[in-house]
């Protein structure tokens, strides 16, 4: 199940563990993503707090954790090859993975169907 | 229109045309110019060394076995060299340079005669205090002008630039909290803050916390005041604040921060637009950087080092850095680590540099503050402020200016990209366009609080004439961009000595230092 945030994050959930990355209409805000900074393995992240940096020609943006937990890993394929943010943020592209702490926090984030609603808001 | 009353034409000769039609790749006496790697070699430098003789080496393993690469160039072709290359620099007295936040305003020559006197370049800052007192005395006249402008007691001359200054504050707050046994984390900074300043709180160990801006453009004062408490030790707010508007808010939230334990730290980045008209230490700000550079007309931006002060309220002052000046009985000295005790400055925190802080910079700063008078500085604001406002209602019809219906601007005037919408075109397109008319672009993509964002400002010190001549060339590149081709701008600049670069590959795979020839490439040549 992939859930997303107002921040344009996505999260998607299977049992405990989750995989975190940006949305395809937030890589397009950005425009050609140049850097990204991941979170340490074994970091514990807190929702809606910094988790990652990801930096673009026009500006350097935080990244937050759209729910608490602790990081099981940092793709290293988007700290090598930033341009997979662009060619493919919602596969490829994603930031880490982590172990939920409270997945009950899910349930303030929005469905597919909400988060293109709220996009088409902007 | 299509003609710019300099003549120029404004039409690509040919769309995303690059490079130079003429055998040698100038374009008449604009040179084009290769890196001096390119064209110098130790062979044709204008030193002739002797030859070693023979000796035995003892460098052992560690001797060069590969040449060192080095340029080499006969007087003459390095004058050259360096002089083609000025000429591709564009600066504040080629022509208007609209880079807003940075005040690009005219630095008079009256300060760089002042400031090359001998009597203030050519001293040492160790020399003893008994032989510069003419030195003393003025960094103390710049000091007692800087608290009188801000009606704020005291002042850190030292910092050397405006971020410089920003710690400075940060590292007084920190040292006053400390002192009475208040060990706060939190730092708020308001989304239309200056993008260093979260930075200097984060650097002085602070956790930084946004505030966001309303829908004025302005601080949210309510979303502030409730996030205020016993772990705030500061707010850093900046006014005018980097949308180019005020804040009207500042007393009360300066008032609110004090009852909840907290400072109040001002960014005087855009102090220029408010110098003679508002005092920020009347709207209860306890510290406040002045970027002499920007208000006070000193060169930056590669001509020159900045310069910030930070002015202290009295709670903040016990704290402030060593050394300063002050003066006894018609004599000049420096407060420092001896004399602090007996001076009662012993909380200092410590200090920004070395010695005393730009003086070269102080000099420059007292001429401007002195040629102008109180009055003349009041006027600098007002024509700054007038400046900007002329500029946005000149534009805001064909450009879009998103806080233009909450009255009048401060110093600089603030668009976003959607006058764009439709026509596939972004800022850095326009910013493009107008490079090949002539113009430095403004500020871009900052502040983040608006989409696409453009950033003018334009100074004091341009005349209506510059003004309505930058006003017709951005009503025209508005119009250009609505009615097309889009290839105008998207492979703008055309007239550069380079189009268009790739900023992505730039930042993606940079090459920062010169990369000599492969072997084989030349044996082909």
């Amino acid at each position: 199940m992939r859930y997303y945030t107002r921040d344009h994050e996505w999260i998607d959930v299977d049992g405990d563990a989750a995989t975190v990355g940006i949305t395809d209409y937030a890589q397009g805000q950005l425009g050609d993503v140049v850097f990204v900074e991941l979170p340490e393995p074994g970091r514990t992240v807190e929702a809606g707090k910094e988790a990652a940096v990801v930096e673009s020609v026009k500006a350097a943006s935080e990244v937050y954790a759209p729910v608490s937990g602790t990081v099981t890993e940092a793709n290293q394929a988007v700290a090598d090859d930033s341009s997979l943010v662009n060619s493919d943020p919602e596969g490829q592209g994603w930031f880490f993975r982590l172990t939920l702490s409270d997945p009950g926090q899910l349930s303030a984030l929005m469905d597919e169907t909400a988060y293109k609603s709220f996009v088409a808001t902007l | 229109m299509s003609m710019m009353n300099q003549g120029r034409p404004t039409q690509p000769e040919t769309s995303g045309s690059t490079g130079n039609p003429t055998f040698t790749g100038n374009r008449a006496l604009m040179l084009e110019e290769p890196l001096i790697f390119e064209v110098g070699a130790p062979d044709v430098t204008g030193v002739d060394l002797e030859a070693v003789p023979p000796h035995a080496s003892r460098l052992g393993a560690l001797a060069r076995t590969a040449p060192i690469g080095l340029p080499g160039l006969a007087e003459g072709e390095a004058v050259r060299h360096f002089t083609r290359l000025s000429r591709q620099n564009y600066g504040i007295d080629m022509g208007f340079f609209p880079l807003g936040s940075c005040t690009m305003k005219h630095n008079p020559r009256l300060n760089e005669k002042m400031a090359r006197l001998p009597g203030f370049a050519d001293i040492h800052p160790l020399a003893p205090q008994n032989t510069v007192q003419g030195a003393l005395e003025l960094i103390h006249r710049l000091a007692e002008w800087l608290k009188a402008l801000t009606n704020m007691p005291s002042v850190a001359m030292t910092p050397k630039a405006g971020a410089h200054g920003e710690l400075c504050g940060m590292l007084a707050i920190r040292a006053a909290h400390e002192a009475r046994g208040d060990a706060r984390k939190v730092v708020l900074v308001p989304e239309s803050a200056h993008g260093t300043n979260p930075a200097s709180a984060a650097f002085c160990g602070y956790a930084v916390e946004n505030i966001p801006a309303d829908v004025r453009g302005r601080v949210d004062f309510e979303a502030l005041v409730a996030r205020l408490g016993p772990d705030v030790a500061a707010v850093m707010i900046t006014n005018p604040n980097t949308c180019g508007l005020f804040e009207p808010d500042l007393k009360r939230i300066s008032d609110a921060v004090h009852a909840a334990g907290g400072y109040v730290y001002c960014d005087g980045a855009n102090f220029n637009a408010i110098v003679g008209r508002v005092r920020p230490g009347d709207l209860g700000v306890d510290a406040m950087h002045i970027n002499l550079h920007k208000t006070f007309s000193t060169p930056h931006g590669g001509g020159g080092p900045g310069s910030g002060p930070v002015v202290f309220s009295e709670a903040l002052a016990p704290f402030a850095p060593l050394p300063f000046v002050v003066e006894a009985d018609g004599r000049f000295h420096l407060v420092e680590e001896e004399t602090a005790k007996a001076e009662q400055h012993d909380l200092s925190f410590g200090r920004m540099a070395a010695f005393h802080g730009q003086m070269g910079m102080f000099v420059r700063a007292l001429a401007y503050i002195m040629s102008h008078g109180a009055d003349g500085l009041r006027q600098v604001a007002e024509d700054a402020v007038l400046n900007a406002n002329y500029i946005l209602r000149g534009l805001e019809d064909v450009m879009s200016a998103p806080f233009a219906h909450t009255g009048p601007c401060m110093h600089e005037a603030l668009f976003d990209d959607s006058f764009l919408k439709g026509t596939g075109l972004s800022t850095l397109d326009i910013a493009k366009a107008m490079i090949d008319e002539g113009y430095h672009p403004m500020t871009m993509y900052f502040p983040l609080v608006v989409h696409g964002a453009m950033l003018v400002e334009p100074t004091e010190t341009e005349g209506r004439q510059r003004l309505d001549q930058f006003i017709g060339t951005m009503r025209h590149l508005a119009e250009a961009a609505r009615s097309g081709p889009a290839e105008q701008f998207t492979t703008a600049p055309h007239f550069a000595p380079r189009s268009r670069l790739d900023e992505t590959r730039a930042a993606r795979q940079p090459v920062l230092t010169w990369q000599p020839p492969v072997e084989g490439r030349l044996a082909a040549e």
